[in-house]
């Protein structure tokens, strides 16, 4: 069957097309591949415009859609420098920063992005001072949020110690009309018991059950599991302690605290692993890097182990 | 054509208008706006945490508004210089259909289309906010205050448009509406640089901030997709605005359509 001529344009065009189209995606993905070609010029790395008023100008008050951009683009250039654990977190603070200055009512913003802030490297960026301005600018402007005010006793509690700002912070949020329980509870055990297992817990749940976020929650189970492992380690040295003032010599097992009344069973950690009594009557976990953020239970000089590496953050909201 | 009365010699322009619109495929922009919204609904969740609704709101209303404002330019422009190339003006004109229901028509038809517009897309936001949060909400309400204020603002724009394109060019009409939008949008910051100027200066600036259409004072989209209520002050002193806005413009364009040699 002989073709017509414009049936053969249509093919021939047809075939270019296609031919063009999947050249130009295997060209983009090469260049996509080579370290060579893409170093310093990685758009992620950039920040075109600084300054929110001109963001704001330029956005011509579709402002909202804007700072949801910059967000996705603060949590994804979180989400890369930290899978690639590069340490370099330079511009997590400013686009933040553009995020809530363009979107101050973005709550996330200030949530997740204290927690990306604040934590030491590798857990975060290791900047508390950001995470602090970050915050309180949020309070500035949703003085109606508790969660806020959580956060922000939160980051005095756990980054600067500072348990009377903490104190403060949990005593002005748990004032506001909608709170959670935890908070007047909060407020008036940091004063008093700043540093106790039973506070820092509380802590913990309260930011578990005020988030949907998974990582976040991931996070708070693992301090949730670490303040159980260090409670238990702190009260099994306590018991040896008490062994050796009443026989005059360390407990050579497990077993003879047993035979003493001290303990009921071998005692085990979270993970179901016995605890090791050591010859010098410090009491180990038997897989340090099982249990994160412990700080108790480990060899001597050994820092608390960190979860590996995520892929990147993601939510299980949905 | 039927002459009859006025209002039927208006409605009968309207309907053509909206009828060509939807010839020249104008709705088919909702094809776009489905997939832009529907994809955002989905990837969002992967990329970002915890503003699902948020994008929905934000991405939609914005999709909503940049598309309608595109449409009224880039058809408000030609709806008259249109029907003078085509001479299919002459034609209608030559019935006893006077120049200023002409006009109206037009703009009616037009913000017609733009509404039936708006419609379909509403339905897609809810769509997609009904799947990002599995159930719908008190606050989801305002979204509807928020759309009712970007047809307001497809009014002005509309009306904008025919004014400019009774006399001037398709391309010079679309250059000064899009600018006007522009500015339009950064209202209130020319009202600000207006309060810090003084004397001549002041006063010019400050005519020109008033004279300008206000649109930052009709989009509430950040608003919103927050849930935070909308005034209903702020409902009435938009419809009045945008009411008499328009009808300045459309009553400029009818001013100069009666006067304009047609021969």
């Amino acid at each position: 069957m002989k073709m017509s001529a414009a049936g053969r344009v249509n093919l021939v065009a047809a075939a270019v097309l296609l031919f063009s189209m999947a050249g130009a995606v295997a060209t983009l993905y090469v260049i996509d591949n080579d370290d060579q070609v893409r170093r310093g010029a990685v758009a992620q790395d950039a920040l075109y415009v600084s300054s929110s008023t001109t963001l704001r100008r330029m956005s011509l008050g579709y402002t909202g859609l804007l700072a949801d951009i910059y967000w996705t683009r603060a949590v994804q250039y979180f989400g890369q420098q930290h899978h690639a654990d590069s340490g370099d977190f330079r511009l997590l603070a400013p686009l933040l920063e553009i995020t809530t200055e363009l979107d101050p009512k973005l709550l996330p913003a200030y949530q997740f992005g204290a927690n990306f802030l604040a934590p030491k490297p590798p857990g975060g960026a290791g900047l508390p001072g950001a995470a602090l301005e970050l915050i309180k600018y949020g309070v500035e402007h949703n003085p109606d949020h508790w969660q806020l005010y959580y956060n922000l006793g939160f980051l005095y509690y756990t980054e600067f110690k500072d348990y009377a700002k903490a104190a403060d912070a949990f005593r002005r949020g748990a004032k506001l009309p909608v709170t959670s329980e935890f908070m007047p509870i909060l407020a008036a055990q940091m004063a008093q018991h700043a540093g106790e297992f039973d506070t820092a817990r509380m802590l913990w749940m309260t930011t578990y059950q005020s988030t949907k976020e998974a990582r976040i929650r991931q996070n708070a189970v693992e301090h949730l599991v670490a303040l159980q492992v260090d409670e238990e380690v702190t009260q099994l040295e306590q018991v040896v302690a008490k062994y050796r003032e009443l026989k005059g010599r360390l407990p050579g097992s497990m077993s003879d605290l047993e035979r003493a009344g001290f303990i009921h069973g071998t005692p085990a950690d979270p993970k179901g692993h016995a605890y090791k009594l050591m010859p010098d009557g410090r009491i180990e976990v038997q897989d340090p890097k099982e249990i994160y953020f412990i700080t108790k239970g480990l060899p001597p000089g050994a820092l608390p182990p960190q979860p590996p590496r995520e892929p990147q953050p993601k939510t299980d909201s949905k | 054509m039927n002459p009859g009365p006025t209002n039927a010699r208006i409605g009968y322009i309207a309907f053509n208008t909206f009828r060509e619109a939807v010839r020249d495929r104008v709705l088919y922009n909702l094809i776009a706006f489905a997939l832009l919204l529907s994809g955002a609904a989905i990837i969002v969740g992967e990329i970002s945490i915890d503003i699902e609704r948020l994008v929905v709101v934000n991405l939609g209303l914005t999709a909503v508004s940049l598309f309608g404002v595109v449409i009224a330019i880039f058809i408000g422009i030609g709806l008259v210089s249109k029907e003078i190339d085509k001479r299919t003006l002459y034609t209608v004109l030559s019935r006893p259909v006077r120049r200023w229901e002409f006009v109206l028509g037009k703009f009616l038809g037009l913000t017609g289309t733009l509404v039936v517009n708006t419609f379909f897309m509403a339905i897609g936001v809810f769509l997609a906010l009904l799947y990002v949060a599995d159930k719908f909400e008190k606050m989801d309400l305002w979204v509807l205050v928020a759309l009712y204020f970007i047809v307001l603002q497809f009014l002005i724009v509309c009306a904008l448009a025919l004014f400019f394109s009774s006399f001037s060019t398709p391309l010079m009409s679309a250059v000064f509406t899009f600018a006007l939008f522009v500015i339009g949008s950064l209202a209130e910051d020319m009202r600000g640089f207006a309060r810090t100027t003084h004397g001549v200066a002041g006063w010019l600036a400050t005519a020109i901030a008033y004279l300008v259409p206000n649109f930052s004072a009709l989009n509430v989209i950040s608003q919103v997709a927050h849930g935070d209520p909308v005034p209903g002050r702020l409902i009435l002193y938009n419809t009045v605005y945008a009411l008499l806005y328009s009808a300045m413009a459309i009553s400029g364009a009818v001013l100069i359509f009666q006067r304009r040699n047609l021969k």
